[in-house]
């Protein structure tokens, strides 16, 4: 599961798809976490650098984590 | 890339433009010259040709050097041959670029009279302007297997009746020339009729409502089958007569190739517009085409294609080159402004037909 290859995004979390001129912007957890995803950190890599510097339940944040990634799949941004 | 090796030295054309009513559904005219003024390749002098007096950009005198009125299609189009003929006598116009749908029949009618004037132009030919009208651009598209909503031409009133029973709602009912209402009853749809026939005549247009992603593609073709630019705008923000009023420049091969293939099997010589609506599963419906540059052509030259500017080389018989980019992620928010003039200027147009 990857970025689809002409989608672009910023530092700051914004998300361009210039296919179909669909913009979005996350908020900053949001952000790093798509960072994360560009370094090409996989679901659980992602997971246990959250966990290692916030202080979330591991169970909630892999859900929350979920629902994120089935957003920007529901956007059309992801290819797997 | 375009390339211009015929004009060497920048020298100044007197370009006479109509389309100024920069209003709430806007003329593309203003755009247009905007686009002309941007072009490093010569100067220009504008000349504006206006209906009413209220244009706005007759009043924009930064970007209109004069203007003249001239008159409403439905006079004929040799009187419109005898005023364009009266301003190129003190105006030596080198090229007109006409906007409205309504006027382009009188001007492709006129075009060889304009040129023997020495007035250049660059339209489509009769045939190519007729083949994608509202009325037959469902047969357009039957024949030469391109999307188009499915339609009934309404002759009279009592004929939406089997529309309807035929099409269902929600129905979209469209004028001639202009406008369109979406309708959930009979009522509705009558309504739409009458208004529609009073203000652009018959036949009145009932097609399928497509629910979908609107884009619009302004394209330019060459004539001889060969597209010269298409750039692709999805619309971000849409008032209530369907006009986008803010849009962004999109990257997608599709609607390139399907705008290549409009020029292709037309042969289409000029600027147009595609209207498309994209459905959900990705299925791309014309819905219109439109014979000349929309409102939003800015966005081209500002994305690096400026069609209106490569349509007077091409006019003026400079080759050019198709191009082969844009930059993606290029937006136009339009804005309202107001304009102060004063009335010994509205005066002058109003009375004397000339600013």
């Amino acid at each position: 599961m990857r970025f689809k290859k002409n989608i672009a995004t910023s530092d700051t979390g914004f998300i361009f798809n210039p296919g179909s001129g669909d913009s979005f912007s996350s908020n900053n957890i949001g952000s790093e976490i798509l960072s994360f995803f560009k370094e090409d950190k996989s679901q659980q890599e992602i997971i246990e650098l959250i966990c290692a510097k916030y202080d979330v339940e591991k169970n909630l944040l892999e859900k929350d984590l979920d629902d994120f990634f089935s957003q920007l799949r529901d956007y059309n941004l992801l290819e797997e | 890339m375009v390339t211009s090796h015929n004009i060497k030295n920048k020298r100044t054309l007197v370009i006479a433009v109509t389309g100024l009513n920069a209003i709430d559904s806007p003329g593309p005219g203003v755009a247009v010259i905007r686009c002309l003024r941007e072009c490093a390749d010569f100067d220009v002098r504008i000349i504006g040709l206006s209906y009413e007096a209220l244009e706005p950009g007759i009043y924009m005198h930064e970007l209109v050097d004069k203007t003249y009125q001239i008159p409403y299609p439905s006079a004929g189009y040799e009187s419109l041959l005898q005023r364009l003929s009266q301003i190129h006598h003190t105006e030596k116009i080198d090229l007109v670029i006409p906007n409205f749908d309504a006027e382009l029949f009188s001007f492709i009618k006129l075009r060889n009279e304009l040129e023997k004037l020495g007035i250049h132009s660059f339209l489509p030919e009769l045939e190519q302007f007729e083949a994608r009208h509202k009325t037959i651009l469902s047969k357009f598209g039957k024949k030469h297997q391109i999307m188009v909503p499915e339609d009934r031409i309404i002759n009279h009133v009592t004929d939406l009746t089997k529309a309807v029973a035929e099409l269902d709602y929600p129905l979209v009912v469209k004028g001639k020339f202009y406008d369109a209402t979406i309708v959930h009853t009979l009522e509705a749809a009558q309504k739409a009729f009458y208004q529609l026939q009073a203000k652009w005549g018959l036949p009145v247009i009932a097609q399928k409502f497509i629910n979908g992603t609107e884009i619009n593609i302004a394209a330019l073709g060459d004539g001889k089958g060969n597209t010269i630019s298409v750039i692709p705008m999805r619309k971000l923000y849409i008032t209530d007569k369907g006009k986008a009023w803010a849009g962004i420049t999109i990257e997608d091969p599709s609607f390139i190739e399907l705008a290549k293939k409009f020029v292709k099997i037309t042969k289409w010589r000029g600027g147009c517009e595609l209207e498309i609506m994209q459905t959900a599963e990705g299925v791309s419906y014309i819905m219109e085409v439109n014979p000349r540059f929309p409102a939003w052509i800015y966005l081209t030259a500002a994305a690096g294609q400026n069609q209106p500017a490569t349509l007077v080389k091409m006019a003026l018989g400079e080759h050019v080159e198709p191009f082969l980019t844009y930059e993606v992620g290029k937006m136009f928010i339009r804005y309202s402004w107001d304009l102060i003039t004063d009335v010994t200027e509205f005066q002058k147009i109003s009375g004397g037909g000339e600013l």
